[in-house]
């Protein structure tokens, strides 16, 4: 990573990314259209991403954008495209009734006063910033593949389940 | 001549902060000066390459290719650009117009973007990133949704399939993709291009990881959607896919992140399987221009010798045979390390 010991410069960058990632995840709720919500959100992951690159924290940024903004949002778009069958200006929910808005903006808010207290009132452990932090690969995997192995491992045979299941529910059991 | 650009940076760096800019800065100005370097070399090298491309396929169909504009018709590029640039520009009206509009754009910023962490020679790059491959990899990965923008976009039956189709066989080939270069990282044990250049320092890793090469080159081919998995394009059953309906500068822009796609993996390939920027003689940036181009002609060889494969061909060749043998190949490196520190070989 690039570093920045000037502190404006990186506060100019939080500041972009956070905004863009604002903007967008309001997009993604606001737009009318659903396929604009659904690029909106790539847009969100990206800025996701983004901060996560400012944060030193560079492979959790590259999985954000392979994961999350190359593929999961991609099968998104596709699943929308293929079970979308109304004019695409009328296809999110949410936007044009008030009510619906309104209540989900006030849950919304009460969510987000919760969140805020709780990182505000939470005593965060401080953690000591490595020599070489750099090296967010090799931290990763030693806690992965070491501290928590099974956890890791039992993460895995889960998804394995999940996309054999996923299988038999769009192929069907033969009956014999 | 080997480190001409390594100094004209240090120079220019120099001079920045002897204008009284503070380091970041000058950083930060020098950045922008080696993006505007790396896209001017990327847009006037497109005007060889598909000239190249052109005289490559009249080869191998014995025809003569372009030949009458200059010696051996090399300004025949130049005239279609021109005549492109000059094209009117048609948005149709059924289009949705904020996305046809945005998706070249998206694609050609994507596909410049992967130029950021290649080699070009030692010390040469525009940012030393630390999991600079797996950077390359995700970069990758986005293209699929500017494609899938610009089918949808266009409001077309054949852009919508075409689109479909290179979302299809492009999720499906990046999983090959990424892991037939993980044999190569656990070998050189770094993400780091760099490094990875130097741990070929004695044996190109072609020689090391064969199977490897011949799984990226594939899922390359696929992921470019070049022939002969060129399905999302298909002239002849789908009148070009996703570009059927951009016209004039538009559609240049997607040609042209098509080439920088194909440079840029190109240029992957020459770093990770063919020792990168080292060589005898030369200086560092000439030998990866070369290994680069010999990957370009290989692409080349490839699509104008080999018919296009059927779609679901396509899809149960990745899945049943690409993705076996590339995991199948990680087992084998993995062992093959054991059994070499076992053995006291390295």
């Amino acid at each position: 990573m690039i570093e920045f010991s000037g502190l404006s410069l990186y506060d100019a960058v939080f500041t972009a990314a956070a905004g863009v990632t604002v903007t967008a995840a309001l997009g993604v709720v606001l737009f009318r259209n659903i396929i604009y919500s659904a690029l909106s959100l790539v847009l969100a992951f990206l800025g996701v991403a983004a901060i996560y690159f400012q944060l030193n924290a560079g492979f959790l940024g590259v999985i954000q954008i392979l994961v999350y903004a190359g593929a999961i949002s991609v099968l998104i778009i596709f699943a929308i495209m293929l079970v979308m069958n109304r004019p695409a200006g009328r296809t999110n929910l949410t936007s044009p009734r008030t009510r619906e808005v309104f209540t989900g903006g006030t849950i919304t808010a009460m969510m987000l006063t919760a969140l805020i207290a709780a990182i505000g009132l939470s005593d965060w452990p401080k953690t000591v910033l490595l020599k070489g932090a750099d090296d967010t690969v090799g931290m990763l995997a030693e806690l992965m593949l070491g501290d928590y192995v099974v956890a890791f491992e039992a993460a895995a045979i889960l998804l394995l389940v999940a996309v054999v299941g996923a299988i038999i529910l769009a192929k069907g059991v033969e009956n014999k | 001549m080997e480190a001409l650009f390594v100094n004209l940076a240090a120079v220019l760096s120099g001079w920045l902060t002897s204008l009284g800019l503070s380091p970041i800065w000058a950083d930060t100005v020098l950045l922008f000066v080696k993006w505007i370097i790396v896209i001017t070399i990327i847009t006037l090298n497109i005007i060889i390459l598909i000239w190249l491309e052109r005289k490559v396929s009249a080869f191998f169909q014995e025809r003569l290719g372009p030949n009458r504009l200059g010696p051996f018709g090399i300004f025949q590029t130049i005239a279609d650009a021109i005549k492109l640039l000059t094209k009117e520009d048609i948005v149709p009206s059924a289009a949705d117009k904020l996305i046809f509009k945005t998706a070249p754009m998206f694609f050609i910023v994507v596909a410049v973007m992967l130029y950021t962490v290649i080699p070009m020679g030692q010390g040469m790059e525009v940012i030393n990133l630390n999991i600079g491959l797996l950077f390359f990899i995700s970069i990758g990965s986005l293209s699929t949704i500017a494609l899938l923008m610009a089918g949808w976009g266009s409001n077309n039956k054949w852009s919508l399939m075409g689109a479909v189709r290179s979302v299809a066989q492009m999720v499906s080939y990046e999983i090959p993709l990424a892991f037939s270069l993980l044999g190569v990282v656990m070998i050189s044990g770094s993400l780091n291009l760099q490094d990875i250049v130097a741990a070929q320092g004695k044996l190109w890793f072609i020689i090391l990881q064969p199977i490897a090469f011949i799984t990226y080159f594939i899922a390359a081919t696929a992921e470019l959607n070049r022939g002969p998995f060129d399905m999302p394009e298909a002239e002849q059953e789908l009148t070009g896919g996703a570009y059927t309906e951009y016209t004039g500068m538009r559609w240049a822009l997607f040609f042209l992140a098509e080439y920088t796609n194909l440079v840029a993996v190109s240029a992957l390939m020459a770093t990770v399987f063919l020792g990168g920027w080292q060589g005898p003689w030369l200086p560092s940036w000439l030998w990866i221009i070369i290994k680069t181009y010999g990957v370009i002609l290989v692409f080349f060889w490839v699509k104008w010798t080999f018919p296009r494969i059927r779609m679901d061909h396509l899809m149960s060749f990745s899945w049943k045979v690409l993705v076996p043998v590339s995991l199948g190949n990680i087992l084998l490196t993995g062992a093959g390390i054991y059994f070499c520190r076992w053995m006291g070989w390295c």
